[in-house]
């Protein structure tokens, strides 16, 4: 045992000195009032691994890579379909050097959970990307178009289990709408909630459920490989690359982009919020999130400021009204 | 032998300077954060992330493959030593190998724990390697009904851990069920006992319920004894390292048995690698009790390499249904699925196609890494053991401060904090009160599990009762059971008859 003491020691003295460096970096931070250039921290409202997680660390790499940010970090508050993170998120003050990354699901997630606060109650920045989701099947189903799903639901709509996301969710919403436009009661679907794309996909394979709903890349390859066939897309018009027809293509007046956007806090001034905005839009003019955009399949969909805030009460009406209708 | 030879450029890959400085970097960053309550693997790979992408993409995999199983080889040492087991998937071996550290025997427990991981994980990267894409069409057997008949299987079969008194194991399974119902059901959207508070929607995380029953509950409970008689009964460790022959053969088909457990639960996604371990544990225990001088309540070697193998032989095949199906069985391998598809892969049928450079560096990096987790952790075993000489107001003070920072940093949220403590005081409470803790974290894990697909499995047959038994895999889990237990039964009757003779002879 004594033999170790030196190299102990020397290990607590290196543990000291970086303790003592990052508290010497980060009192300095609070002296000079950081800024949104110097020190950047998003938040994820959701758990590693998660989409949010993903899309923030996307974003966190175009901006650290590209030096637009000189120390940006990624912050994880999981729970309740972002929520939990919203709510910490509009306590936090006017602090300008904080994003968060938001999109559809928490839209949702709002409304089925009563939050007490909102999406308006923060500064939209900007809209980034979207990605689409798919109605599927699996390959041996008796279901070759779209059309032959929705003439077997409208003649039993609670007899075809549906399998997508948590409640409230996007899958879960696509469902909705679909079936207000197939004349189909939205509060008679059969849809069974299950944690992600990866249960929905078993769910499908092992005939639990017959249609599964969830976001297109979470399929893909599952697709291309010919074990899922994809009925329909939600996006608005046809997505290069992806062969499936979209639902308005079938007659099906249904459209669900699932679109990722940052937020900041409520009442930075004028300055700071375009301050922000110009960081981000740099940010997506950057190799690194060109890259993300192609990797991930997301589609880039930038909407900065007003129009984004305009955007948010427009889709949160929309996504309101479908949650009525599902009874939720 | 196509695999064979791509195994062979795995290694190839993987047995570079370079990518092995990246094993052994994440093997003891795996077991670092594996040995600390609350953090995991899953936590430690989410913060690599973006340190990682500068990297290219094998040495990052690589990496992340060494910090998967080093968690797997350290959540067992601080369970074994403090009775504080470093994540949930510890539970089932902590039981007996905090015993046998209380006994002295801390060396060969944690010997006992690092060479059944090894097994185990050994053993499934093999048929993974081999069997990947069948092992992944094992997934798609399974729907609601059978999971839940292996739901209710496992309760049963784990009601060996309910302990002495019945009753007792009965209160504590029912603390455990009312504490799994908190949080917004999933299958209707109503919320359950959170008393409106967001932060109680998605239930108490079973991260907060392990550590505060455990981890803390053992601190409250320790300081409570300060200063009575039993304050020292912790014998400290003999510092052997070597399991002696008898050991030995104790041991051995226990790692076995509990490596054909592990195995097919890491393909199917019922929460990672707790119902198997606690499975091994129950079948140890209950065939040690037909053999005269069970040493289980005493510290039985059995108990800890049954649970340790099946655990690592899970997360094993969890990393085959992973790269074949693209489907996350564990919150690690959840992490891991985000890791691919930073770098642009899906993993998934076409992963082998298309990235079958890293695939097999990948999969030649779990051999890698088990044996350097092996060779880091042998050695260290009676170094870690000494780690009880510390005195233990220092030691259980370092601890609720880990365990705190653990819960913390994965949910940043105040109201675990509370809740830990809150959960830390039960399980003082209950220790007090002689209720065994075990039976709390199975029916916080096995309740919802059994609940959810009972609840989807009746939704999608429209209230059809008999698709519960129709399915041939859950008819075959019943009869099994029903036969099972009938055996027990009669044997036990026969016993009685056997005695009550006994005792007329004598009169």
């Amino acid at each position: 045992m004594r033999k170790k003491r030196p190299a102990l020691a020397a290990l607590g003295v290196v543990v000291t000195l970086g303790l003592a460096g990052f508290a010497a970096v980060d009192a300095s931070d609070s002296t000079t009032g950081a800024t949104p250039r110097s020190k950047l921290t998003l938040t994820a409202p959701a758990a590693a691994g998660g989409g949010w997680d993903l899309a923030s660390r996307e974003l966190q790499q175009a901006l650290r890579a590209n030096s637009i940010v000189n120390n940006a970090q990624v912050v994880n508050v999981p729970g309740a379909g972002g929520t939990i993170g919203l709510g910490q998120f509009v306590e936090l003050g006017a602090d300008p050097t904080r994003l968060m990354m938001t999109g559809t699901v928490m839209e949702g997630a709002i409304t089925v959970n009563a939050s007490r606060v909102d999406l308006l109650d923060t500064t939209p920045i900007a809209r980034l990307a979207e990605d689409y989701e798919v109605f599927i099947v699996p390959a041996d189903s008796p279901f070759e178009t779209l059309d032959d799903f929705l003439d077997a639901w409208r003649a039993d709509p609670h007899g075809h289990a549906i399998g997508g996301g948590g409640l409230g969710g996007t899958d879960h919403l696509l469902t909705g709408l679909t079936a207000r436009e197939a004349d189909v009661d939205p509060a008679e679907v059969n849809y069974i909630a299950f944690a992600g794309g990866g249960e929905v996909m078993t769910a499908l394979l092992s005939g639990t459920v017959e249609l599964g709903v969830s976001g297109y890349n979470d399929f893909r390859d599952q697709i291309d490989a010919g074990n899922l066939r994809a009925l329909a897309v939600s996006a608005d018009e046809p997505v290069p690359g992806i062969d499936t027809p979209t639902f308005v293509e079938q007659g099906i007046d249904v459209a669900l982009p699932n679109w990722r956007g940052v937020v900041a806090p409520p009442g930075i001034s004028d300055e700071e919020r375009d301050e922000l905005i110009a960081i981000v839009t740099e940010a997506t003019r950057t190799p690194e999130w060109e890259d993300a955009l192609s990797r991930n399949r997301w589609v880039d969909s930038v909407l900065t400021g007003d129009d984004f805030g305009a955007f948010i009460r427009e889709d949160q009406a929309r996504v309101d009204a479908i949650i009525e209708e599902l009874g939720l | 032998m196509d695999q064979l030879s791509n195994l062979g450029d795995g290694f190839l890959t993987v047995l570079t300077p370079m990518n092995m400085l990246w094993v052994v970097v994440g093997a003891l960053l795996g077991t670092a954060v594996g040995v600390l309550p609350g953090l995991g693997s899953a936590m430690a790979v989410a913060l690599l992330l973006p340190v990682t992408f500068s990297l290219d993409p094998i040495g990052a995999f690589i990496m992340f493959a060494g910090v998967l199983f080093g968690g797997l080889f350290g959540d067992s040492i601080s369970g074994i030593l403090m009775n504080t087991p470093g994540n949930s998937t510890a539970i089932a071996g902590t039981i007996e190998g905090h015993r046998m550290a209380k006994s002295g025997r801390a060396a060969q427990a944690l010997a006992t724990s690092a060479i059944g991981a090894f097994i185990g994980g050994i053993v499934s990267s093999i048929l993974v390697v081999f069997f990947a894409p069948s092992l992944a069409d094992l997934a798609t057997l399974f729907g609601p009904e059978e999971y839940l008949a292996l739901a209710v299987f496992a309760f049963v079969a784990i009601s060996a851990v309910v302990g002495e008194s019945f009753l007792r194991g009965l209160a504590a399974l029912v603390i455990g069920l009312a504490i799994a119902l908190v949080g917004i059901d999933a299958m209707s959207g109503a919320s359950r006992f959170t008393g409106g508070q967001p932060e109680l929607f998605d239930g108490i995380d079973i991260v907060v319920i392990t550590v505060g029953l455990l981890a803390l509950g053992e601190v409250i409970a320790v300081a409570a004894r300060r200063g009575t008689e039993k304050e020292n009964a912790l014998i400290p460790s003999s510092g052997r390292l070597w399991l002696t022959r008898r050991e030995f053969r104790l041991a051995l088909p226990a790692w076995l048995r509990g490596t054909s457990i592990g195995v097919p639960f890491g393909v199917i996604p019922v929460g990672g690698s707790e119902v198997p371990t606690f499975l091994a544990y129950g079948a140890e225990r209950r065939l040690a009790s037909r053999k005269p001088g069970s040493m289980f309540g005493k510290g039985a070697i059995q108990g800890v390499a049954g649970p340790e193998a099946a655990g690592n032989a899970t997360a094993g095949t969890a990393m085959g249904a992973l790269l074949a199906l693209g489907l996350p069985t564990s919150a690690t391998a959840a992490v891991l699925l985000a890791a691919f598809r930073q770098y642009g892969l899906q993993p998934g049928p076409l992963l082998f196609d298309r990235a079958s450079e890293l695939v097999w560096a990948l999969l030649a990096s779990f051999f890698v890494g088990m044996v350097v987790l092996l060779i880091l952790n042998l050695p260290f075993a009676p170094l870690w053991a000494q780690l009880l000489k510390v005195p233990s107001h220092y030691l259980y003070a370092g601890i609720s401060v880990f365990a705190m920072l653990g819960i913390y940093a994965t949910s940043s949220k105040i109201l675990d904090l509370v809740l830990v403590l809150a959960i830390g005081l039960l399980g003082f409470a209950m220790r007090r009160y002689g209720l065994p803790v075990a039976p709390v974290l199975i029916g916080v894990i096995l309740g919802p599990l059994a609940e959810t697909e009972f609840r989807r499995a009746l939704a999608v047959s429209e209230g059809d009762a008999s698709v519960l038994v129709s399915s041939p895999i859950a008819a075959t889990l019943y009869s099994v059971l029903v036969l099972g237990v009938a055996g027990l039964l009669i044997q036990r009757a026969r016993a009685r008859r056997r005695e009550r003779a006994r005792l007329d002879v004598a009169a």
